[in-house]
């Protein structure tokens, strides 16, 4: 009961549509002129300091982008967008790498202090509340708009061989392991917003786990996106080596504005044998006012390749922001044995656009997948979830669970679910099931007769309905996305 | 940015402009037809030949599949008459009133069209069509769509079936629409039926299609059926195609309130089927069933499309699809299940399964939901995978050979959707047809 209290008061204090990370930090930056073109893309990869063959892969992106149209599969629909009014490098002005945190503008110290995140060692995520002693440790890189302005951990995680660090700094400090990897996954023409990702990709984190190595701490990633027209293309590699584990988190905010804003990032995760990446993001950008004015466009590949034999990828998300959301966390499943995880809540409210869902390819002897995929529309938003499960021929033995359910609460929203299930061998056993229905009316008579409130009543139900997908969080985050669940279904009873 | 790069036409695309060009005179129809075919030709010309980019056409590529735009069938001779009425042997054994369409043509002197029953009339399309009846007016009309292969079988439609059946009407016996290709060249119809059923009233309409192997022809066939108030249609279409024809099938169905409406698909034969069914749900307490059997093998592909629009409210439907697959054959399933704002108490499940027997085969499933009412239940469930290795085994077990054990399972795989058909007769020619399918096989 407690974390439904927590959650019904979490509702109590906010008012309706009143987004928390809505404000906006005063500070200078230093931007790319507007636009996009070879000249900005030079700017960019020279800011960076990047070895030529980084310079020419860009280059390369940029000319296949210039010849892509943008996608229009997915249930969304918003209009068209201006790639040519929008800034594509935004930096805290006087940027230098800060080599400690006292060093970092105090400006955006307090951004992250009012976001709750942690920033200084002793911290952590604000909200969780454990004794001195078992406090766990979280190694944290803060992306504010083009640029890392933090990363803390660094040096407990170099005693243990793990790389962590701003994917700009990996390229100038790892070369070879970033110029190995980077677009293996995800290739620069794969689609869309990853091409254009990749020609103008500012920064992003960077993880190299060696072999054998448990990590020793949750890393994470925070994302801030501060200044006005600027897109965020932020693009993450992380390579967990044969035999070794880590778990990452990711979070992401943004100012409250009139104004829709591009995010692009670009996810690759290469797993090689024995080895497990954990991927968990709680995604919480700028939804919108109630009249879908404002609010992020979020249009994001993450792709995982479990490379190496019995290695696995474990997708968890929870979406509650953005205007529009395009993503679709996937798995190649190449090695014998290996399986995938996705695990998702997806809340839409007010007029946000959810489009979202995974795929799992198995290529692999043996290979296993799941899925579990909650969505909850309320307002007048729309929540698809779209998904593929595929076998080839080679594939034998494979297996894939898929259960994704939505639940509607109010009449003007629409819960929608697409998907595709191709199986290319007899051997592979899939299994496919989805139910839509709205709460049901005997749970909230039920709770409500033993003297709950409605209100308190709607958020237990929901938070029954997704706790399959919440007790795959780390536990820091499970906490704030209980809380984002409540607020984002605040308003959407009776 | 570039734009969309309009794709080049085919040679296919060409020829069907030319032949529509030369044959659009000698179609049957007056000025409002003449309009009705040039629109819809327009819409295909658009569009073009659905390719893997069209998403209801993603598995089955049409632009790739028709090289070419054969001719016309001609009007069948009486051999041709003698030959088609020996059609169907599947159904034989059922008592029904059978009334035939040979290569594209309405063949009245071979279809029984005595002492039809009361309220129940009869006449060919290319008849409705040049009468100027008010049936005509429906044509075209029952489900709007844009789908390009329905939009070139408005264009071309040259004969079918239209059936009205008054307010109450009921049928004494089946009504058998027998489809027949005797050509043995390369040939294209375009048919086209109605089938309008008054308040209360109830049929069983069976429709076989049929023609000789090692022909490329190919069919395209649509039906369009308007069921009344209170009305109830069971129909059960069965494709027993050629070994290289192509067979294009939609069905249109527009549901009244109170009516049940049942629909069966049963595929056993062509290189290349496809089934479209549109369906509309438009008034209360509608009891609507839809399911299909694919016994396929070789390089067979077969494409079921369906949608079901529940826009009223309290209404069921339940989809049921099942697929045997062998050897290099493809299966695909792609459902949708559409509640429109307001269609509260919706019930709807929707279950498609597949059955792959080679290493070779392969099934592809698209279950979909799109819901804009709150106040609803609907699932959708799919699965695919070999046979249960462990209800084999229990079996074998106990002494059954195993090529016997694989056709009890497969039988009650398919049985499931075939015990659902009310009529006793068709039930058993189904099961039978479906043991055939796997003596075949072996």
């Amino acid at each position: 009961m407690a974390a439904v209290q927590e959650t019904v008061e979490q509702v109590r204090s906010i008012d309706v549509d009143q987004y928390k990370y809505g404000f906006e930090t005063q500070i200078e930056s230093e931007k790319a002129p507007k636009g996009l073109s070879e000249e900005v893309i030079r700017f960019i990869s020279a800011k960076k300091e990047e070895p030529e063959w980084m310079l020419e892969w860009r280059l390369d992106a940029y000319r296949r982008w210039l010849n892509m149209s943008e996608p229009t599969w997915a249930r969304v629909d918003f209009p068209q967008i201006d790639f040519q009014d929008l800034y594509y490098y935004a930096a805290p002005k006087k940027f230098k790498a800060p080599k400690s945190l006292d060093e970092v503008d105090p400006e955006i110290l307090k951004t992250y202090e009012k976001l709750g995140i942690p920033l200084r060692e002793q911290e952590i995520l604000a909200g969780v509340e454990v004794p001195e002693g078992e406090r766990p440790k979280i190694a944290v890189d803060a992306v504010f708009d083009s640029v890392s302005v933090a990363t803390t951990f660094k040096e407990e995680l170099k005693a243990a061989g793990v790389i962590f660090m701003p994917i700009s700094e990996a390229l100038r400090e790892h070369p070879d392991l970033v110029k190995k990897y980077l677009g293996s996954v995800v290739p620069t023409t794969d689609n869309f917003y990853a091409t254009l990702n990749s020609a103008v990709f500012s920064d992003g984190s960077f993880v190299y786990i060696p072999p054998g190595v448990r990590c020793p701490m949750e890393l994470s990633t925070y994302f801030r996106i501060n200044e006005k027209n600027t897109g965020q293309f932020e693009r993450t590699l992380i390579i967990a080596d044969a035999g070794s584990y880590v778990s990452y988190l990711e979070g992401c905010t943004a100012p409250q504005r009139d104004e829709n804003q591009l995010h692009a990032a670009v996810v690759e995760l290469v797993v090689l044998d024995d080895a497990e990446i954990k991927y968990s993001t709680v995604q919480n950008w700028y939804p919108g006012d109630a009249e879908g004015k404002g609010g992020i466009y979020n249009f994001v590949t993450k792709r995982g390749d479990c490379r190496g034999k019995n290695s696995k990828i474990s997708w968890t998300q929870v979406e509650t922001g953005s205007a529009i959301t395009w993503k679709y966390p996937s798995c190649v499943l190449r090695g014998e044995g290996s399986s995938g995880e996705f695990y998702s809540i997806a809340i839409s409210n007010g007029r946000q656009q959810v489009d979202s869902g995974t795929k799992m390819i198995h290529l692999g002897k043996n290979t296993t997948s799941r899925i579990i995929s909650k969505g909850i529309s309320a307002g007048r938003s729309n929540n698809t979830y779209r998904g593929l499960v595929s076998a080839h021929k080679k594939a034998l033995g494979a297996r894939n669970f898929t259960n994704c359910d939505s639940l509607l609460i109010g009449d003007q929203c629409g819960a929608h679910t697409v998907p595709y299930i191709e199986a290319k061998n007899p051997k592979a056993q899939f299994e496919h099931e989805a139910t839509t229905s709205k709460i049901s009316e005997d749970m909230l008579f039920y709770c409500m007769q033993r003297g709950l409130s409605q209100e308190d009543a709607v958020a237990l139900v929901v938070n029954g309905f997704v706790r399959d997908v919440l007790q795959q969080l780390p536990m820091e985050f499970a906490v704030e996305a209980q809380k984002l669940i409540s607020i984002s279904l605040e308003g959407s009873v009776g | 940015m570039a734009a969309d790069v309009r794709l080049m036409k085919t040679a296919a695309e060409l020829a069907l402009a030319d032949a529509f060009a030369s044959v659009k005179s000698t179609l049957p129809g007056g000025a409002d037809v003449a309009a009705q075919r040039e629109a819809a030709f327009e819409t295909f010309a658009e569009a073009g030949l659905p390719h893997r980019r069209v998403e209801s056409w993603r598995y089955t590529d049409l632009r790739a599949l028709l090289r070419e735009a054969p001719p016309l069938a001609p009007a069948p001779g009486t051999e041709a008459l003698a030959r088609a009425v020996a059609a169907c042997p599947m159904l034989a054994g059922i008592d029904a009133r059978r009334l035939y369409v040979v290569n594209g043509t309405f063949a009245p002197d071979i279809s029984d069209l005595a002492n039809l029953e009361p309220g129940l009339s009869v006449a060919s399309l290319a008849q409705v069509l040049g009468s100027g009846s008010p049936l005509a007016a429906q044509i075209g009309k029952t489900v709007p769509s844009t789908d390009a292969a329905l939009a070139l079988n408005t264009a071309f439609m040259g004969d079918g079936v239209v059936i009205s059946l008054a307010e109450g009407a009921s049928l004494s016996r089946p009504l058998h629409l027998v489809f027949v290709t005797t050509e043995a060249g390369v040939t294209a119809t375009f048919t086209r039926s109605l089938l309008v059923m008054g308040k209360g009233a109830s049929a069983l309409v069976l429709e076989s299609h049929e023609g000789p192997a090692g022909a490329a022809y190919q069919v395209n066939t649509a039906l369009e059926a308007v069921v009344g108030e209170g009305a109830n249609l069971e129909r059960l279409k069965i494709t027993a195609e050629g070994d290289e024809a192509l067979h294009i099938s939609t069905l249109l169905a527009q549901v009244e309130a109170g009516a049940k409406f049942a629909n069966a698909n049963f595929t056993v034969g062509g290189a290349t089927i496809r089934n479209q069914l549109l369906v509309q749900l438009a008034g209360e307490n509608i009891d609507a069933s839809l399911s299909g059997v694919s016994l396929i093998a070789d390089k067979q592909h077969a494409d079921t499309m369906l949608t079901v629009e529940h826009i009223a409210p309290n209404c069921q439907s339940r989809e049921q699809f099942r697929a045997v697959l062998d050897g290099y054959a493809q299966d695909i399933f792609q459902g949708r299940i559409s509640v429109r704002p307001g269609a509260q108490k919706t019930d709807a499940r929707m279950m498609s399964r597949a059955l792959l027997l080679s290493d070779t085969a392969e099934s592809d499933n698209k279950p979909e939901l799109e819901i804009f009412a709150d106040d609803v239940q609907c699932g959708h469930g799919c699965t695919t995978g070999s046979l249960d290795q462990q209800l084999k085994f229990y079996m074998m077990a106990r002494g059954i050979p195993e090529k016997e054990v694989e056709a009890l399972l497969i039988q009650a795989f398919v049985g499931e959707v075939i015990d659902a058909i009310g009529h006793e007769g068709v039930r058993v020619a189904l099961a039978d047809a479906t043991r055939n399918w796997l003596i075949e096989r072996k």
